[in-house]
């Protein structure tokens, strides 16, 4: 197991963001993380890569505790993520970008090997044509791939994708699967927040379906589907399900 | 060391080191009083450009760190009989440590309250000096006129001062160019694009961002010592003075924040108005007001500053114009 989440509970306040979520994550899979608007998902990658501690609860990432570890050391370990809202380095350029991933995550590059490192990310996400553009001047679709170029330019052990398909169009959103299907052959385990319900069925091996801050189904696409809970809690009418699954 | 292939490095070297250096073979008073008083400012702009250019945190108190430099280095050559070289350094040194003293109690913040924390500091300093006996309380310290012998007479001493002034001048923005083109570097413009997100990636912020604000703490501290030295005297309310510190913040918005020629230029030009502002009778007190102005109008219509816009909208200036 790469990541193992064990009954992590948070609270803001009174409100209970995440009731006793535990899951395992094998190495070398894509694994979905679905639910409704919040639902606790990306509250759950926030813990994940040290954002904020949980309440309760452990995060056990290749065997080691780094429950409530500072974000910076949790990405030299080697967990990366992108961003919901995508925050690009506006006035550094595209390769700066990437080489910031590369020279401070877990490769931990001198600046001129980041170079390199910056570039491969580049080339896998389809922007290396525009290394010395500044980010800011990027379009939505270029900056989350952008985002993703940053997160793979450290060669993670494990990427977290915060809705990546969220605002692209279809051409786009095929390429984006492409895109994380190829990091994956990288050896690079997904754990992938996602609405965009097909998409995520289709390139995942495995789903976790939270609800209200808890888990109330895991399983193949195919099982979470079928199970009544997830079709009532998360699709509300089964019938409007079966179209969307179509 | 690609150094060498970037013009836009070694240009402002050389462009400091030369102007400086001619100003010897002149052997005007007049001459070195302007020079030294442009490169004290090259100094503190080019400093407060290291932590506000590159790590977008807004720092009105700079100017604590000349004052309380140059109240160490002065009690050390006045009190303690230290040479100028010595004390300068040593006023360095303890600047920087205090640095990351208040770095690490201030660096938690962030926007707004961290430039409101940074004139409380300044605030802050300036009334613990004046009740502080051993720098003298709010009469301050002055040197005996003898110390100037050591250094072959006062005029010598000068020339000396001055030739200091310049080295340091230099080492800022040599440190500048290193910095901005390191690993380390590339952290510092992490931080100031987005913080959180550079954590993310694995930046050290807290770390970065102290270290960034000590090296940016020493270089005042320096000239703060060289300044009084050959003013003779140092008293609470010239070594405190805010406005100074917001005149070093308009020569850094002014030349470009973040860029290292930027802070260069903005404190030459800025000196050279100011010193036109100063001297025309009808004008003489509206240089804050300028300055105020300026900084308006820099905010309003050219955020980059000027070697800032330059590189942003010509792309082929961007490997010349650091």
């Amino acid at each position: 197991m790469i990541l193992h989440v064990e009954q992590v509970t948070k609270n803001f306040g009174g409100l209970l963001a995440l009731a006793d979520v535990s899951f395992d994550l094998p190495e070398g899979w894509i694994m979905g993380l679905i639910g409704p608007n919040g639902a606790g998902k990306t509250t759950l990658f926030n813990i994940l890569n040290g954002v904020y501690p949980p309440s309760l609860g452990r995060v056990i990432f290749r065997g080691e505790d780094i429950t409530g570890r500072s974000p910076y050391l949790v990405a030299r370990s080697g967990m990366a993520r992108t961003y919901q809202v995508v925050r690009p380095l506006s006035e550094l350029t595209v390769r700066e970008n990437a080489m910031v991933g590369a020279c401070f995550g877990r490769e931990q590059h001198s600046k001129s090997s980041a170079k390199q490192a910056a570039d491969n990310a580049l080339a896998v996400v389809g922007l290396d044509d525009r290394a010395e553009q500044l980010a800011g001047t990027l379009n939505l679709s270029q900056k989350k791939r952008l985002e993703m170029a940053r997160a793979v330019a450290a060669r993670p052990h494990l990427l977290l994708l915060d809705e990546v398909l969220a605002g692209l169009n279809p051409s786009e959103v095929s390429r984006m699967l492409e895109i994380i299907r190829c990091i994956r052959d990288q050896g690079i385990t997904i754990l992938i927040i996602e609405h965009v319900m097909q998409a995520v069925m289709n390139v995942s091996e495995k789903i976790i379906v939270l609800e209200s801050g808890a888990v109330i189904a895991e399983g193949t696409p195919d099982q979470v589907v079928s199970n009544p809970k997830v079709i009532e809690a998360y699709l509300g009418d089964p019938e409007q399900a079966r179209l969307l699954m179509a | 060391m690609d150094f060498w292939k970037r013009p836009g490095s070694w240009s402002v070297l050389i462009l400091i080191l030369c102007a400086g250096s001619a100003v010897f073979a002149f052997k005007s008073d007049n001459l070195r009083e302007i020079a030294f008083t442009i490169l004290l400012y090259v100094t503190l702009a080019s400093s407060l450009n290291i932590f506000l250019g590159f790590t977008g945190y807004i720092n009105f108190g700079h100017i604590v760190f000349f004052g309380l430099g140059g109240y160490t280095g002065f009690y050390l050559m006045s009190v303690h009989g230290w040479s100028i070289y010595t004390a300068s350094l040593a006023g360095g040194f303890i600047a920087s440590a205090l640095a990351t003293l208040i770095g690490s109690a201030i660096l938690r913040l962030r926007g707004a309250y961290f430039a409101l924390a940074t004139i409380g500091i300044n605030e802050a300093a300036r009334a613990f000096v004046n009740n502080f006996s051993p720098f003298g309380g709010s009469t301050g310290l002055s040197l005996n006129f003898s110390v100037y012998h050591q250094y072959g007479g006062p005029s010598k001493a000068l020339w000396t001062t001055y030739g200091l002034m310049l080295i340091a001048a230099f080492a800022v923005v040599l440190i500048s160019l290193v910095i901005r083109h390191s690993r380390f570097g590339l952290g510092l413009f992490a931080i100031r694009e987005d913080e959180d997100a550079a954590l993310t990636m694995g930046v050290n912020a807290p770390l970065y961002k102290t270290l960034a604000y000590v090296i940016s703490a020493f270089f005042p501290a320096v000239v703060g010592t060289l300044f009084f030295f050959k003013n003779g005297n140092i008293e609470p309310g010239d070594a405190f003075r805010l406005h100074m510190s917001i005149e070093v913040l308009v020569m850094v918005m002014l030349g470009g924040q973040g860029t290292v020629l930027g802070p260069v230029l903005g404190a030459a030009a800025y000196e050279r108005l100011r010193g036109l502002l100063l001297t025309s009778s009808a004008l003489k007190n509206l240089h804050l007001l300028f300055a105020g102005v300026l900084l308006l109008l820099i905010v309003l219509f050219v955020p980059e500053g000027l070697v800032g816009s330059l590189r942003k909208r010509f792309a082929k200036l961007r490997k010349v114009l650091e």
